[in-house]
Formats: structure tokens, sequence, C-alpha cells
């Protein structure tokens, strides 16, 4: 009999599903386990493209627990592309709802966290906005301007701290996390995505920007937000780490 | 001995060559030893931009380049996905690649990529379907493939035509190209209680454009027979040495790369196992 690569695919996927029919060792007998490595290296492949996207989650929750967590997420969402590079974008979500872990409430921000690395990572490259025009121009200018920031930039803002968070786990001798809310900007001043800490206010300036406000716009609902929201710091991470490709229209 | 140069498939030269890894690439270019060229996994260069692709152009202008695709799901029962064979068509048209190569399997059902090389049944419908899909492939990408050979685990019922038969007639239809993957014909023939050599000797070698060699796994069924799992994750087996040296002893020298995706070593034992099967290359052993 012929077998479906329907059936095929609902027994690699369903391991208490019984092993498709018409399938033997070559001499006569049926397949057997021989059907699971397929199983095993479906699993095993997908896991393994999660622990590479999420190393952090993993220290966290723990090699083993990750393997689980991993296998329950492939059943849930295998992947729709051959791109393993986007693959794992829904585990955030996942994580939000998935029994075991659902009380660490940060993991999921840390989670998107990883996400935006791993993004970032793979971006398109951009020739940032050239410092000196920063010095160029008049205050006025400055302020009408409409900055853009370069593809691999990436804002996520979190009531967890999230940033000493993947420091602690990646980084030796980091301190340890002090639960206040942190807002990361990714940065790629190079070909490597740095996580960078955004100061006090400087979560809502940057996510002003993505939105296309003018700089003083953005000024004034970061210092609504903080009250000494410094522009200055702010701007100068932005720039010494080539985060601005264009300072846009300034007429 | 066939005369290879009359039946190149592919610009990759008569050496070995190495499965890229980003850990080696400051020794790989300090030190290559005999690693004339290098192939990438298609796959992990379809990003827009950073460090991959910035590494990949780099590699380019040093090495012929083999784009290796390992996603394509040509044996799929379903239609080939038109945005991957973009992509794979725009990888070509900037890294130019000596050689493109795919594999004679499926791994997309529906909307789900299975991240695995899942094995097809040779009967007369599925050679139809599969050559439909090389021929649509070479059509977009706008050149020859070529065809791996797949290890198998276990064999379906349905077959009528043995793999050689059935690589033979789509090189024969669609004109592609083989890619002879030594290690995976050792794991099939070893699974499926075949001869190797025998698979070697009806295997149609003139369409051979590239070989591959790779350590494999030892597991056993349920009946304790021997299961070889394609792991790519250790040295060539001395086995699959010995099946090589068969090999081109009846073919010729042919481009040959070491695969090592797991467990990846130190350069030094990767190139080691380059320097291995250059060995094997010289007219003198040949």
């Amino acid at each position: 009999m012929a077998v479906s690569q329907t059936s095929f695919t609902d027994a690699i996927f369903d391991p208490t599903a019984p092993r498709p029919d018409g399938l033997s060792d070559g001499q006569g007998q049926a397949a057997g386990r021989r059907f699971d490595v397929y199983r095993n290296n479906v699993i095993a492949s997908l896991t393994e493209a999660l622990q590479a996207a999420f190393p952090v989650i993993e220290k966290l929750v723990g090699e083993a627990n990750f393997k689980v967590l991993a296998g329950d997420f492939v059943r849930a969402h295998p992947p729709s592309s051959p791109l393993m590079m986007f693959y794992g974008a829904e585990l955030p979500i996942f994580l939000k709802s998935y029994g075991p872990v659902s009380s660490i409430q940060y993991l999921p921000d840390v989670a998107r966290l990883e996400t935006a690395i791993r993004e970032s990572y793979h971006e398109g490259d951009a020739v940032p906005a050239d410092p000196a025009v920063f010095g160029s121009l008049s205050p006025e200018a400055l302020m009408a301007s409409r900055l853009t920031l370069v593809p691999s930039a990436r804002l996520v803002r979190s009531a967890w701290p999230i940033h000493a968070i993947w420091r602690f786990n990646r980084e030796d001798g980091a301190p340890k996390p002090e639960m206040t809310p942190q807002d990361v900007l990714i940065v790629r001043p190079n070909l490597d995505p740095q996580p960078l800490l955004l100061p006090a206010g400087g979560g809502t300036f940057v996510a002003r920007l993505l939105a296309r406000d003018t700089l003083r716009d953005a000024l004034d609902a970061a210092a609504q937000e903080f009250g000494d929201f410094d522009l200055t710091q702010t701007l100068t991470l932005l720039i010494s780490n080539a985060a601005i490709l264009d300072i846009g229209d300034t007429t | 001995m066939l005369d290879a140069q009359n039946h190149r498939h592919t610009d990759l030269p008569n050496a070995p060559g190495v499965g890229y890894k980003a850990k080696h690439f400051s020794d790989l270019l300090e030190a290559p030893g005999d690693v004339a060229w290098l192939e990438v996994h298609a796959e992990n260069y379809m990003g827009a931009g950073g460090r991959p692709i910035a590494q990949l152009a780099h590699l380019a202008e040093l090495f012929p380049i083999s784009v290796h695709g390992v996603g394509l799901s040509i044996g799929a029962e379903g239609r080939l996905d038109p945005e991957h064979l973009a992509r794979l068509k725009k990888l070509c048209a900037w890294v130019k690649p000596a050689s493109f190569s795919e594999h004679l399997a499926w791994s997309t059902h529906d909307t789900s990529f299975l991240n695995d090389l899942l094995p097809l049944p040779y009967t007369e419908a599925t050679l139809t379907r599969v050559a439909d899909h090389i021929d649509e492939v070479q059509e977009v990408v706008g050149r020859r493939m070529l065809l791996e050979n797949p290890s198998s685990y276990l064999a379906f019922d349905e077959s009528t035509l043995s793999e050689t038969e059935f690589l033979e007639a789509l090189a024969k239809r669609t004109g592609c190209g083989l890619l002879l993957d030594v290690n995976n014909v050792f794991i099939s023939a070893t699974n499926l209680n075949m001869d190797a050599k025998s698979y070697i000797d009806s295997f149609p070698l003139q369409h051979v454009g590239e070989m591959h060699l790779g350590g494999h796994d030892e597991d056993e069924d349920d009946h304790g027979a021997p299961l070889l799992i394609d792991s790519h994750g250790a040295e060539v087996a001395n086995p699959v040495w010995e099946l090589y040296g068969y090999t081109i002893a009846k073919a010729g020298p042919r481009p040959t790369l070491i695969e090592w995706d797991t467990d990846v070593p130190d350069w030094p034992v990767l190139r080691a196992e380059a320097a291995q099967a250059a060995r094997y290359l010289q007219p003198a052993h040949v």
C-alpha cells in the first residue's frame, strides 16, 4: 500500500500514533523503530534550532526542561519555513501560557530579547548617518528632524530586568539582577548585535523615534516620563553605536 | 575509468572540500591545507545581511563555493515553494557557485517544514513528480543541479524501482547531475542488507559531479540488526573510505566533500579528513 506524506508527517509529530503501514526493513519485516529515526531527527533538529536561538532561556529553565519544552513547542508550532534562522518567533507567546514555566513571569520578555538579537544578527546591512551631520545642524533643525534607525536596531521594552538577566546568564562576573523594569536597544555597530540598557526615559524616546515622531516630540514624551531625561546621553549612545541611518528632512 | 572531463556537471575542482562552519573562518583562511573548495547550506545564507552574508561574500572571493540546499523538499507531494525557489535563485545569482545541489527527499508537508530529509518510494508516479520538480528548479534557478542520494533507514513496500534506477532515470529525464554520498550508500546498504559495492556498480557514475563523505552513528533495529544513522558527527569510517576508493577507481577523481555538521571538531581534525581524501584523489591511487 502507498504511504502518504500526510500519514508520515502525522506519525512523526505524534509519538503515540501507530507507525505507517507499508514500511519495512527491506526484507519483509515491519520497519518498527526504524521509523523512529525520523521522529527523533525531526524533534532533535528543531530542538537544536531553538537551543541555538534561546541560550538564555535554556539556561534559565535548565537543559533537560528546555528539551521537554522545545518538544512541546515543536509539536504546537512546527516551522512554516525552511529558514531555521527565523524559527521560534512564537516562543515568547508560547511561554506565557506554558504551564510548567508560566509562573516565571519574566521568561517571555527574555525570549523576546533573544528573538530580537537573532533578528538583528541577520538584518540587512546599512551605512549609518555621518556623525558630523549632527554638529552641523542648528538646534531648531535638529529638534525638527525625524531620525530613522538602521534596520538592525531593535527595541525591547520590559517590566522586568531583562538586560541584567541576559547579562547574568551570558557574562562571567555580571552583577546579579535587581528587580527593576528595563528597556533594551539592540545595536549592531559591527556585525555582532549588542544589547544596550537604555537610561530612564530612553525606551519611550526610542519608541517615539521608531514611530517617526520628530526629535522634539520624542524628547517631550521621554521628559514627561522621566523629568531628568538626558537627551545628549541617549543621542550619543545611538550615534556612537552606528544606530542612526538618516536624520530625514530638517526643514 | 570514465573520462570525468567529458561529463562535468560542476565547476568544482577534483579535490577535497569541506562543509563550511563559521567557527573555522580564521583557521581556514590561515591554513587551508588540501581544502580547495567549500560547501555551504543554502538556507543559512538567506537572511538580509549581517555576518553570515559578509563571511560568504569574502569566502566566495577565495574559494569555489558549492551551494547545497537542505530545505527545498524536491520530493514533496505538494508543489515547490515559489518563495523558496526565488531565494535560491537570488543566492545563486550573487554567490555564482561552482555547483548547486539538493536532495532526493522531502521535508515540507502542507505548511509544515520538518527539518529532516524524509524518504520517498521509488515508483513511476514519484519519478514523474520529482522529475517535474527538478525541471522547475533548473528553470527558475537557471542552471543545472546535482541531486544527492539519501541515507535509508527503511524501505517502501510500494517501490517498484531500485534507487539507482530511479536516480539514473531522473538524470536522463531532466539533465541534472548526481551527487553521490558514499557514506549514505554505506548506511543504506548496511541498513537494508544490500551490497554497497553492487550499489556503486549499478550507479550511473557518468552523471556524478560531486561526492560526499561523512561520519555515522551505530544503532540497531527491533531485531538486533545494525541500524546506521547519518549523523555527520564523526570521522569518516574505515569501510566508507574503502568504498570511496572503490568508487573513484571506477569513476575517476571527483570533487569530494567532507561533511561534519554536529559536534564539529577543531579545524586540524577536519583538515586531516580532507588530506585523507586528497590521498585517494591523487592519480597514483586512482
